[in-house]
């Protein structure tokens, strides 16, 4: 049974996503008030870690296979993107070189102006 | 090809078979171009290509795992939870890396959108290339988005972070392992992860609890940024 009731939280919290998105009109998706639904219920110490952990661990395992499908929508899509690859290819590696920059270099500044972090990180 | 129309593990089988394949192929040649997701999604489009069979009819199948991604994404708040300790010791630079990181991507996708003339549909495509696809591929449907497109986007974003994430952290001068961390999970999400779990165990843990801190601010920020042009 233990797989059983982990599912169920799962599953209900995610119907429960799907709720709150309903009634609340905002771009985002049912998955993420699921998700800070369920880290409301552990922090809040409401659901315990141990009465989800291997149905996490497993779901987050798999994760990748459930992509798939959707890249391989590409084949009906590909009109959408035929004749501009290949600017589309220079802005992923553009910005991806561009954000771990920024974003690497802000952290070590604030990271060494404000001391925090240092002694933890070596 | 009747059996095949009717079929729904059909599209199942080779989803996870195609999978597999990648993920020895991974193994054996250990090199981050050679991505399982990637090999899987290419094997799979050149079946359906070489056979002729209809995109539909493997999507009746396949479409029982995308349904999976709902619950999977709510399982991201358990390693959050577990990360959150880390999170409060290292704050203050670890939040204002991820933000600066989150514009950033959306300031580069607009100047991109505008120098290549992009449309409006891909320019919200591409919104939220930089964080994980489970979110990516919500928020990008939420937005109007080719949610398909926004997917190869996140796996090949991933793909380069993962492959220049080393030297490249190593040439403009971010030592410091938090930021290391945080520079590759919020630029190139769970394949960047891996990449910063092999570097250390602070890069690691800062890294995945930059995906999900990354994945929720884009949500937020990828909106307005959808709305500058």
């Amino acid at each position: 049974m233990k797989y059983v009731n982990q599912f169920l939280v799962i599953i209900s919290i995610s119907f429960l996503g799907e709720v709150i998105h309903h009634f609340i009109p905002l771009p985002i998706p049912a998955s993420i008030y699921g998700m800070i639904l369920l880290f409301l219920l552990l922090e809040l110490q409401i659901i315990k870690p141990a009465q989800i952990r291997e149905t996490c661990d497993f779901m987050i395992q798999a994760m990748p296979v459930m992509f798939i499908p959707a890249g391989v929508g590409l084949l009906e899509k590909w009109g959408y993107i035929s004749d501009i690859w290949l600017p589309l290819l220079a802005t992923l590696a553009i910005s991806t070189v561009i954000v771990m920059a920024i974003s690497g270099w802000v952290t070590q500044f604030v990271n060494r102006r404000f001391g925090s972090g240092k002694e933890d990180a070596s | 090809m009747s059996l095949f129309n009717e079929s729904v593990f059909f599209g199942v089988s080779i989803t996870l078979f195609t999978y597999f394949l990648g993920v020895w192929v991974k193994n054996k040649l250990k090199l981050a171009i050679f991505n399982p997701l990637l090999i899987s999604i290419i094997l799979i489009i050149l079946f359906l290509a070489g056979t002729g069979m209809e995109y539909s009819v493997y999507s009746t199948g396949a479409n029982l795992i995308s349904y999976m991604i709902t619950p999977a994404t709510v399982c991201l708040a358990l390693p959050m939870y577990d990360q959150m300790e880390a999170l409060k010791k290292n704050a203050a630079g670890v939040i204002c890396g991820i933000i600066s990181g989150c514009i950033t991507s959306g300031v580069c996708v607009l100047a991109c959108t505008l120098v290549f003339h992009f449309n409006h549909q891909i320019y919200l495509t591409l919104l939220p290339k930089s964080i994980t696809t489970a979110i990516g591929i919500g928020l990008s449907e939420e937005m109007g988005g080719i949610t398909t497109v926004t997917v190869l986007s996140i796996i090949i974003t991933g793909i380069m972070g993962n492959m220049i994430a080393e030297g490249f952290l190593k040439l403009i001068r971010v030592t410091d392992p938090v930021a290391k961390g945080i520079a590759i999970g919020t630029s190139a999400h769970v394949m960047g992860t891996a990449k910063a779990m092999e570097l250390g165990e602070t890069e690691g843990a800062m890294s995945s609890l930059s995906i999900a801190v990354a994945g929720v601010m884009t949500v937020v920020v990828a909106p307005l940024f959808a709305m500058l042009w």
